[in-house]
């Protein structure tokens, strides 16, 4: 890959860059449960920019369809999230991920 | 290196300084804001991959709503942030190995091949526009599937909804279908009162007694 013309491979690498950063991210940000659902956001832009650059690259529009069905998905899992730790935080105060050991035993 | 290669370059740069950020900063709402950065390059980015319908829905569904709800949510909880820190910079080497791994093996498949270059538009993608066409695909060959995703929304409104929904032990909440089988007779009891008929005291009676300083009104 060179400066040159943008190609494919161009596109699915960012796509790469960006998807590695979020799992780093859910790494560091172990504690905050907040931050884990952004990173997880994050995951699925990366693989949505993957679908939209294949789609574009290869002149087919299921790609496309198929990035509008994640976004439907991802919008009701991040609202579903939100709401559980709405929950969450009115039962324990605290949204550290230390402190929801309860099933540990 | 042409007008677009640049463009790519930039917002390829601005949407992982933005993605290192929201990783990396300590305030969440800092985090959220700079979410909403990535998302933005990522729609200009689509948008030079001709995926118009889609960047505009990016920023609609996903700063416009998505994105409110976080920045809401960090906000309306009253979050101590200083306990997320510890051990922050603690996991960073096993976190870089994971990372740097995941990277590595994507650049050993993408170094491979995909040299593809962007195609010429077709006289059908031009003359129609990509709206068109992705609505064309939606409504015909993916009906039932968008069908399931209406259902899914639905559920999900449902699920956060019942969720976060709770009694007040202070609210005088009735179930709708009590107050709907709720009879006359339930509500209302009539009762017989025997009439009871006392001296009347009115001053005009004739059998009443006369109070004694006015002889005017009296009866012969």
């Amino acid at each position: 890959m060179s400066l040159g013309p943008i190609t494919l491979g161009h596109y699915l690498s960012l796509g790469g860059i960006l998807f590695a950063l979020s799992v780093v991210g859910i790494f560091m940000n172990r504690r905050n449960l907040i931050v884990l659902l952004m990173a997880i956001e994050l995951m699925l832009l990366a693989v949505n920019l993957n679908f939209i650059a294949f789609s574009h690259y290869l002149g087919d529009m299921s790609g496309q369809v198929f990035v509008f069905f994640i976004l439907t998905v991802a919008a009701a899992e991040s609202a579903i999230g939100l709401a559980i730790l709405v929950v969450l935080f009115r039962n324990r105060a605290s949204i550290n991920v230390r402190d929801l050991d309860d099933l540990k035993g | 290196m042409d007008i677009t290669t640049g463009l790519f370059y930039t917002f390829a740069a601005i949407l992982l300084f933005a993605a290192f950020r929201v990783i990396t900063a300590r305030s969440t709402v800092h985090a959220a804001l700079f979410l909403v950065l990535a998302f933005f390059s990522a729609s200009c980015l689509w948008m030079m991959l001709s995926a118009e319908f889609l960047a505009i829905t990016l920023v609609l569904v996903y700063v416009g709503a998505v994105m409110v709800l976080f920045l809401f949510v960090v906000m309306m909880l009253d979050i101590n942030a200083d306990g997320f820190r510890e051990g922050f910079w603690k996991h960073l080497p096993l976190a870089g190995l994971v990372g740097a791994l995941i990277a590595l093996q994507m650049a050993l498949v993408l170094m491979r091949g995909f040299n593809l270059e962007a195609p010429e538009p077709t006289p059908l993608a031009l003359e129609m526009g990509n709206t068109r066409l992705l609505g064309i695909q939606i409504y015909t060959n993916y009906l039932y599937q968008l069908q399931l995703a209406a259902v899914l929304l639905l559920v999900a409104i449902i699920a956060a909804i019942a969720l976060t929904l709770r009694e007040r032990k202070e609210s005088r909440h009735m179930g709708p279908a009590e107050q709907v089988l709720a009879k006359k007779a339930d509500r209302l009891r009539i009762v017989k009162v025997a009439p009871t008929v006392e001296q009347p005291s009115a001053p005009n009676s004739p059998s009443s007694p006369e109070p004694p300083a006015g002889g005017k009104g009296a009866a012969p």
